[in-house]
């Protein structure tokens, strides 16, 4: 994804020459290609979050377009006020990159894991966030962040994701992306999570339980639509995401539930709730969480019979 | 320094600037009190610098507060907002009956600087977010090869903030000459002296060390800060520090140097009292003697 970001961005900076790459000193073997063709806007800030965030807002008062990068956290943990005050505050057209979102970065331990970076940013006014399922969302998210007047947070995996869609899907601000039908249940996924919550779609249909599956790469504004429509089609509604349970997509969807006329759907979150403390691989942790295909799968499938048995005795 | 040329220009200026301080005081004193509000000591300690920025320095238009090729000045000590309210209306940039509404239900002024008020680059209030910004503004300004420059005025107190230093490094990196940074050093923070809380000294060296160009000067004397403003950039690709050896509450006999103003309100009769000593000062601040 970070890749498909950095060469979108370099399309998009040919023909727009407002547009800007900061990073806080990371960025190797990606962004060298901006930086050569680009050197005039881009800059590496040094390790100065806070400072990466003020100068783009600056940048932006003048009318460039600024993109910051870097890892996980960092571009808006270590510099949240400025970027509530300064950005956010100002409705600043700066558009905060952050790679390995989620647990890409697992071995290296809990200060590179991005769990709760969704919560933090959908809190904040104006502040549009975007987490793309797939390399295909990645480049359309964005172009369409780019192109969007104010503030955006676009929360990307690390690399070698695979890509999902087999054609380009409709891609808009506050507009889920339908991705498989399925009459039990529908699954919801952002970020990229996305490919593990198809599979497990796959695994749900092998045990007899029809899974649709929505990608919901457009967190804040959420499209609000197609979640009443889901839980009116289907008896569960199922978040998917690589990110802590609390003020994430989950959270975001069960706003939307609790303050619904009743739809009778019910509601499974499915994050990361491990802890702080577990160190492995990505795939590790999302075994951990149970937030791998077979994981996501027999959490879905368990309430689902649990909900069928207990409709059976009535 | 000035050469005869000048005399005149500099003389009107002086009378100028002398006029608006004493403006700036008064209004902030009457806002203050009528909004029972706090900071009047950070606002009188930076009033001179504020009258001979917006009254002979600043390239603006009251007119057209977003001119694109207009200074930009940011008041990073947002705490100090009675005193920037007062002079961008003093200097027409709205009117001054709105200075009435200083922290008043509804109000467009805020306690703290606030953006949506003509003349208000930014919204500041938290510090340690003024001199980042400049830098983006004045890296644009480089980028775009606009001949605008860009002024932060800080608190003492702010310099705790890492903020502040990662951007003190940045700037002398980018070669930005077109950023003026003003220290506002009153020697007071919100909760105690500066050499008692985080010793700031020396402080000259450690922006020179960093890489600015360093100007240290009496924060009341309008005509050294008047010189010392339109002389930067001193070198070529160096930005320039303004260190203002200030008094917090200056103008103000009883509210000098001490931290108790940095939150009490004037009463009717202190009111009363700083308005008439407001009214009598000279240029440098000091009362009348003659
Ligand atoms: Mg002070």
């Amino acid at each position: 994804m970070r890749n498909t970001f950095v060469s979108t961005l370099c399309e998009l900076a040919e023909r727009d020459d407002r547009i800007w790459l900061l990073c806080g000193d990371l960025g190797y073997s990606v962004l060298e290609k901006f930086a050569a063709r680009f050197p005039d806007r881009y800059v590496n800030v040094g390790v100065a979050e806070q400072n990466m965030t003020g100068v783009a807002a600056g940048l932006a008062m003048a009318g460039k377009v600024v993109f910051t990068y870097s890892i996980a956290n960092f571009p808006i943990m270590r510099c949240l006020e400025q970027v509530r005050n300064d950005i956010c505050y100002h409705r600043l057209n700066v558009k905060i990159v952050a790679v390995g979102c989620g647990l890409p970065y697992g071995t290296h331990g809990y200060t590179h894991h991005g769990v709760e970076d969704v919560a933090v940013m959908r809190a904040l006014p104006n502040m549009t966030v975007v987490a793309p399922g797939d390399p295909i969302e990645a480049r359309l998210a964005t172009h369409t962040l780019a192109e969007r007047e104010g503030p955006g947070y676009l929360r990307l995996g690390k690399g070698g994701e695979a890509t999902v869609h087999a054609d380009e899907p409709v891609f808009q601000i506050g507009r889920a992306i339908p991705v498989r039908e399925g009459g039990d249940v529908t699954l919801i996924a952002a970020g990229a999570i996305l490919a593990e919550t198809i599979r497990a779609a796959e695994l749900l249909a092998e045990r007899g339980i029809s899974a649709g599956v929505i990608s919901m790469p457009s967190i804040a504004p959420l499209d609000v639509t197609t979640v009443l429509e889901a839980a009116a089609r289907t008896r569960w509604i199922v978040t998917v995401e690589e990110h802590s349970v609390t003020g994430g997509l989950g959270s975001a969807v069960a706003e939307v539930l609790a303050e619904a006329p009743a739809t009778g759907a019910r509601l499974l979150r499915c994050g990361v709730t491990a802890g702080p403390y577990s160190v492995g691989g990505q795939a590790y942790l999302r075994g951990l969480n149970q937030l791998d295909a077979a994981g996501i799968a027999q959490r879905v499938a368990s309430v689902v019979d649990m909900a069928g048995a207990r409709a059976g005795r009535r | 320094m000035a050469n005869e040329s000048e005399m005149p220009e500099a003389g009107a200026m002086a009378e100028r600037t002398t006029a608006l301080a004493r403006a700036i005081r008064a209004d902030a004193l009457r806002m203050v009190h009528r909004a029972n509000a706090s900071h009047i000591g950070s606002s009188l300690s930076m009033s001179d610098l504020l009258a001979v920025l917006y009254g002979g320095i600043l390239r603006v238009d009251p007119a057209r507060p977003d001119w694109a090729e207009r200074d930009r000045f940011i008041l990073s000590k947002g705490h100090g907002a009675a005193s920037a309210y007062a002079v961008l209306a003093e200097t027409g940039f709205f009117p001054v009956e709105w200075l009435e509404t200083y922290c008043q239900d509804g109000s467009k002024l805020a306690g703290h600087l606030t953006r949506g008020v003509p003349g208000v680059e930014l919204s500041s209030g938290s510090l340690g977010h003024g001199l980042p910004v400049g830098c983006g503004l004045a890296l644009a300004a480089k980028a775009d090869g606009a001949a605008y420059r860009v002024f932060v005025l800080l608190s003492d107190g702010e310099l705790d903030e890492g903020s502040n230093w990662e951007a003190i490094l940045f700037a002398p990196q980018h070669r930005l000459d077109n950023l003026v940074a003003i220290v506002d050093y009153n020697k007071i923070q919100s909760f105690g002296r500066v050499e008692e809380v985080l010793n700031l000294e020396p402080l000259a060296d450690k922006w020179r060390a960093f890489g600015w160009e360093v100007r240290e000067i009496d924060g009341h004397d309008h005509a050294r800060i008047a010189e010392a403003l339109s002389g930067a950039p001193y070198e070529a690709g160096k930005p320039t520090a303004i260190i203002a050896h200030t008094v917090k509450g200056k103008g103000v006999s009883f509210m000098e140097d001490l931290l108790a103003w940095h939150y009490k309100s004037p009463n009717d009769e202190q009111l009363t009292q700083a308005l008439a000593e407001v009214a009598a000062a000279n240029s440098a601040g000091r009362e009348e003697t003659a």
